[in-house]
């Protein structure tokens, strides 16, 4: 009951955020917005550039690049030289050069893979700024290529798909900023920790505990954590600490925070091609697979745990293995799938202790290539690749030229498409296959038999598509997993991004063919249905096998442990 | 190529400055105005009722299984209300990690299983697992419920007081649906000590 409650909250409060943030962000960038002006206009003073100046596809593509090695450039270094830094009250040293690698690549890429512990690693000043900075810029960036791709759509013979410093800074000011700060307070409203005193310690009279606490600027950096589908949090345990996410209504905010945007983009969309439509009918694809997937994970972790049943402790309340009991089996599941299908990858629990199948939940959530909802703007580009691809395949069954909003789609987009699927998947299962065959990678998971393998494939599966969410029973601070890590994450975001940038560039170039009775239709249940054909066979098929090697064989050994 | 360099590095530094040191500062100083005992971690006479801590004698109710028995406090061993450092061993948050086909994660529950029959207590399932913080501050009304002989021979409060007592420290699930009903173990054994008095 209560269970239910909480996803008809969720509907309510997510439909509403889909149609009004959904309208605001098409608002902002289309420049409609103007309220923060004063802050606007000197920034792009200070960068010299104006709305007006807009950049053809490749400029955009090369400030972006640029923009995100500086920013990998600046994370590095401020971890590298911590120790040499105020606000560091622990006196922590400087982060490695492996580690750092991994790290600035984590936060600048929007994965936010952590193979640090944060209270023992991070002074306040990296926390703040090297990565809570990351945290706004990383999604404003992946929502700025997005905008680029839908111009793409809904320009007509035009060069270019707008200002790459001008997206940047709306969508910084504008959209992740005031959300951020107003869910910030109720974070620390609710319990949350901010503040830069440091550690405190006390000593328990009842029982002579002497505790030491780690404490921090938390709260505000949990609110942006969320909002912009990062997932780093302060504390190694993340979302699963009562310090990042002390209540049941923190745990729902959290999940409705990392919701909202990939969801909403599908309205701005719609605004922006002018027919909300299309926009609808992406989003039905996005919910229909969310909706499934939640189910069967939630249905998994009310069992009971395999291990556990076996030392005969039998659970009315489902595998408590790794979870708190404030936000009990299925809320956790709920959050689980919400993180993993957002490339968000927080954790209200430890994932690696989930049943066979509700691990599976969370790994196949990603593994569709994270489109259900997705990222902040990962999400929605990565669904238009996908859709071009079903309009391709639904054009050849039916002999007709595919379009989409009126736009053909020609060998080259399709040949850029390809190349947008098909990096993910094969950089993941490459660089698993390269880890499972060196010793240095198989000496990485703390499980044995099929649940090791699968905490190996979970990592690079997250840090590919850009999640950042663990089994963490893998031991990834290594050389070997920094470095393959890093360069998953950098593949996973950019070797994606340009080409979709180029098809935003493609299809702006374009006039728009008329509509006539032989068009595909591309706004319907039919297409819905055809789009997570496609989801599920590249996703899904594509990781079948490996799948096979680790949950599917966990769930099936009946009786055996490891 | 070279406006893009000089436009990020300009972009770079007033991200820093706004979206690092202008957010956390302006958060902070909010906190601290409008909810400065959240904000500090909570912290009461004996400890954060956010922070679970090894409760290990029979006279006081105990919390999960993050410090008993396989997992008591090491450096070494994951597990433990070891937030960051706790009676002297150095940590920090961590859960076992273990799968649900785990050897280790079978013996240990066994071994806790073992350790609550010797308490003279029939072991829920939050007593026999561990969190995902490592230091989970709550128990279920249930999991308090199990452990009333063992707290009621060792304090000689009868078991009628001390059901009273756990449904007066029951919170229900927030809003009524959000997440689950809990008890912080912490409030609970400090009216626990009231009782003793």
């Amino acid at each position: 009951m209560g269970f239910f409650l909480t996803i008809l909250t969720l509907v309510v409060a997510l439909g509403l955020t889909w149609r009004y943030l959904g309208s605001y962000m098409a608002a902002v960038f289309d420049g409609r917005v103007h309220f923060l002006g004063f802050i606007e206009r000197p920034i792009y003073r200070m960068l010299g550039t104006s709305p007006e100046q807009e950049q053809t596809w490749k400029r955009y593509a090369g400030a972006l690049v640029i923009f995100s090695a500086v920013s990998i450039a600046f994370t590095y270094i401020i971890l590298r030289i911590q120790g040499s830094l105020p606000l560091n009250p622990e006196h922590l040293g400087n982060v490695g050069s492996a580690l750092s690698f991994n790290t600035s690549t984590s936060f600048v890429t929007n994965t936010n893979w952590q193979n640090y512990g944060g209270e023992t690693t991070m002074s306040y000043f990296s926390q703040i700024g090297a990565l809570t900075v990351q945290q706004f810029v990383s999604p404003a960036v992946g929502i700025a290529v997005a905008i680029a791709m839908v111009r793409g759509f809904a320009r007509r013979n035009s060069a270019t798909i707008g200002n790459f410093w001008v997206d940047i800074t709306r969508c910084l000011f504008y959209i992740l900023l005031p959300i951020a700060f107003i869910a910030g307070i109720i974070f620390v409203g609710e319990g949350a920790v901010e503040t830069l005193a440091g550690t405190i310690t006390f000593h328990d009279a009842l029982n002579g505990v002497i505790q030491t606490i780690p404490r921090g600027p938390i709260g505000f950096m949990e609110a942006i954590k969320q909002l912009g589908t990062n997932g780093g949090g302060f504390l190694d345990q993340n979302s699963a600490t009562p310090f990042e996410n002390p209540t049941g209504l923190t745990n729902f905010l959290s999940i409705f925070l990392l919701l909202s945007i990939p969801f909403a983009l599908t309205y701005t969309f719609g605004k922006m091609v002018g027919s909300v439509r299309h926009g609808a009918t992406l989003l039905a694809a996005m919910v229909l697979l969310f909706g499934i997937w939640v189910g069967f994970t939630a249905n998994a972790e009310h069992q009971n745990n395999p291990a556990v049943a076996a030392a005969h402790v039998y659970s009315p309340v489902g595998n408590m293995e790794g979870k708190e009991v404030r936000f009990g089996d299925t809320s956790t599941a709920l959050f689980g799938v919400s993180s993993t299908m957002t490339s968000t990858g927080s954790a209200d629990a430890s994932y690696d202790s989930f049943t066979p199948v509700g691990g599976l939940g969370l790994l196949s959530g990603m593994m569709l290539g994270e489109v259900t909802p997705g990222g902040t703007g990962s999400g929605l580009y990565t669904m238009l690749v996908y859709a071009i691809i079903a309009v391709f395949i639904g054009g050849l069954m039916i002999g007709r030229t595919p379009e989409y909003l009126g736009k053909k789609i020609q060998a080259r987009e399709i040949k850029l498409a390809g190349l947008a699927a098909l990096v993910m998947p094969i950089t993941v299962l490459v660089l698993t296959a390269l880890a499972v065959s060196l010793a240095v990678g198989r000496a990485g998971p703390e499980n044995l038999g099929p649940h090791g393998f699968s905490e190996i494939l979970y990592g690079l599966t997250s840090q590919g598509n850009n999640n950042g969410s663990a089994f963490g029973g893998l031991t990834g601070n290594t050389p070997f997993y920094n470095i393959i890590g890093g360069i998953d994450m950098l593949l996973g975001r950019f070797a994606i991004m340009i080409p979709v940038l180029a098809i935003g560039g493609s299809l702006a170039a374009k006039n728009v063919v008329p509509e006539s009775l032989g068009t595909f239709r591309t706004d319907n249940g039919m297409f819905v249905g055809l789009v997570i054909g496609v989801i599920l066979i590249i996703g899904g098929l594509t990781f079948f096998p490996a799948i096979s090697l680790g949950p599917i064989v966990e769930q099936l050994s009946h009786l055996r442990f490891f | 190529m070279l406006v893009h360099l000089r436009r990020s590095l300009v972009m770079a530094a007033i991200c820093l400055v706004f979206f690092g040191f202008v957010y956390a500062f302006a958060g902070t100083g909010v906190a601290q105005v409008l909810f400065r005992f959240q904000a500090d971690g909570s912290v009461t006479k004996n400890g954060s009722l956010l922070i679970g801590q090894n409760w290990s004698s029979p006279k006081w109710f105990h919390g999960r299984s993050d410090d008993t028995g396989p997992y008591a406090a090491s450096s070494t061993q994951a597990g433990g209300d070891n937030p960051l450092v706790a009676n002297g061993h150095d940590g920090e948050s961590a859960a076992t990690n273990l799968g649900p086909r785990s050897k280790v994660l079978e013996a240990n529950t066994k071994e806790l299983v073992v350790y609550w029959h010797k308490l003279g207590v029939k072991p829920t399932i939050d007593l026999v697992t561990t969190s995902g913080s490592g230091y989970d501050p709550d128990i279920s009304a249930l999991d308090a419920t199990v452990q009333i002989p063992m707290v009621s021979k060792a304090t000689g409060i009868s078991p009628a007081q001390l059901r009273t007592l756990i449904v007066r420290q029951t919170h229900p699930a927030q809003w009524g649906f959000l997440g689950s009903s809990y008890i912080d173990v912490l409030q609970l054994n400090e009216g626990l000590a009231k009782l003793e008095k």
